[in-house]
């Protein structure tokens, strides 16, 4: 592969066994502890340090502490607006998911490749994004009939549909509601995906150009370069943003199970 | 796309170790730190608006206290503006009795000795006059051996006194 210059976009995604654990398993399931399964060991170790730092409980902050409680109150506003008062009790859960993804994109957008390191974004997988979409919502679901019981089901009926629309309406609005783990998880693993595939595209033309010929550098490899400069300063705010809609969506889920409609 | 070729092999290693990290995240740092840090911020925000509600009361009392401190003080200085007039009126007025006093004293003393004067100045006349018609008398008689009428020398010596 890197003999004929080439470099295969997708390589960069693909998981393997670390430490020989590729045997782990439970009750058959491979439980193998992956470079992914690791990226995910970084980004918990790192928040917890990030927060832990700034946990000192000082009446008036450093830096730190004012970094995190800036995160904090960041995520309590984003409850308070979208879900109103009853929405401070999931703060935990939106601050937790919130800066977890916003972990492991900016992990993976880290440029270890320098220092001979892979950097792995494991929310460039569905397989990932999937748990974390399914968990909002499971919560969203369960939130819902434990709060308002049958009466949930009253979220597919907008208020004012004349009644022979109901059924119709009633479909709809099942379908839409049933897309949301699906969009919410597929959303985050695309912008993370393409955005990796498209900086890894954009180095193998400087790779490639820069091989063949100086004037082939020139006209293709050169202003490739520049591109990916910018695109990387795009990434790193596709990361935040992405992070960011992931837990806002929650949030506005969150809200129809809380207040219904 | 190693997401989908590699998903037989890896998704239950995928979905195992994401709830067991995010698991521990939210357990740990969702649960563990962040209502410390909810607290610390709640409780700092209670105590500005504490601090800021003592400056606010302990500053509306000090404006009282100025205001009826500001009452006194314009009554003190009332007060002694009306002792001050009071005793100017009171001193203007017994200045201006003495005075009265003293110049109808002074204005008594001045009359009797103008009087005085005036007396003096006519005996002073009189005198001159007789002694001015003695020499004329003595002088005539010295001079042209004539013996004169009395009451004709005084009347000529007044009309020489008179018109000088």
């Amino acid at each position: 592969m890197a003999a004929e210059g080439k470099v295969d976009p997708m390589h960069q995604f693909s998981i393997h066994p670390l430490f020989g654990s590729d045997s782990w398993n439970i009750g058959g399931y491979n439980i193998a502890f992956t470079n992914s399964s690791l990226w995910m060991a970084i980004a918990t170790v790192l928040l917890i340090v990030f927060v832990a730092g700034g946990a000192k409980r000082q009446l008036v902050p450093g830096r730190w502490q004012m970094a995190v409680e800036t995160f904090t109150g960041f995520i309590d506003g984003m409850l308070a607006a979208n879900v109103g008062p009853n929405g401070k009790k999931y703060v935990p859960y939106i601050f937790s998911l919130f800066m977890f993804i916003l972990f492991a994109n900016f992990l993976g957008l880290l440029p270890l490749g320098v220092f001979g390191l892979h950097a792995f974004t494991f929310t460039s997988h569905f397989s990932a994004t999937g748990v974390l979409s399914i968990l909002s919502f499971s919560i969203v679901i369960i939130v819902g009939l434990a709060k308002h019981k049958l009466h949930f089901f009253s979220l597919f009926v907008p208020h004012g549909t004349p009644v022979p629309m109901i059924p119709a309406i009633f479909v709809v609005e099942l379908i839409s509601f049933l897309v949301r783990p699906f969009s919410l998880g597929l959303r985050l693993f695309v912008a993370m995906m393409a955005g990796h595939v498209l900086l890894e595209v954009l180095s193998s033309f400087v790779i490639s150009s820069g091989n063949a010929s100086l004037g082939l550098f020139a006209i293709a490899g050169l202003p490739s370069f520049i591109l990916m400069i910018g695109i990387c300063a795009l990434e790193l705010l596709v990361a935040g943003i992405q992070a960011y809609v992931f837990a806002l969506l929650t949030c506005v889920y969150l809200n129809d199970a809380e207040n219904l409609h | 796309m190693p997401q989908i070729a590699q998903l037989a092999a890896t998704y239950s290693s995928q979905i195992f170790w994401m709830l067991v990290f995010f698991g521990f995240t939210f357990f740990v740092v969702g649960r563990g730190m962040v209502p410390k840090v909810m607290e610390t911020v709640a409780q700092r925000d209670k105590q500005i608006a504490d601090d800021l509600f003592a400056a606010e009361r302990a500053r509306k009392q000090a404006d009282e206290e100025e205001a009826s401190w500001r009452a006194r003080e314009n009554a003190n200085r009332a007060e002694a503006q009306a002792l001050i007039a009071d005793a100017r009126g009171k001193a203007a007025a017994a200045t201006a009795d003495r005075l009265a006093a003293a110049q109808s004293v002074i204005d008594g003393t001045l009359a009797a000795a103008e009087s005085r004067i005036a007396e003096a100045c006519r005996s002073a006349a009189a005198e001159i006059e007789d002694v001015a018609a003695d020499a004329t008398r003595d002088i005539v008689s010295r001079v042209a051996g004539l013996s004169l009428d009395d009451s004709a020398v005084r009347s000529a010596v007044k009309e020489n006194l008179v018109h000088g």
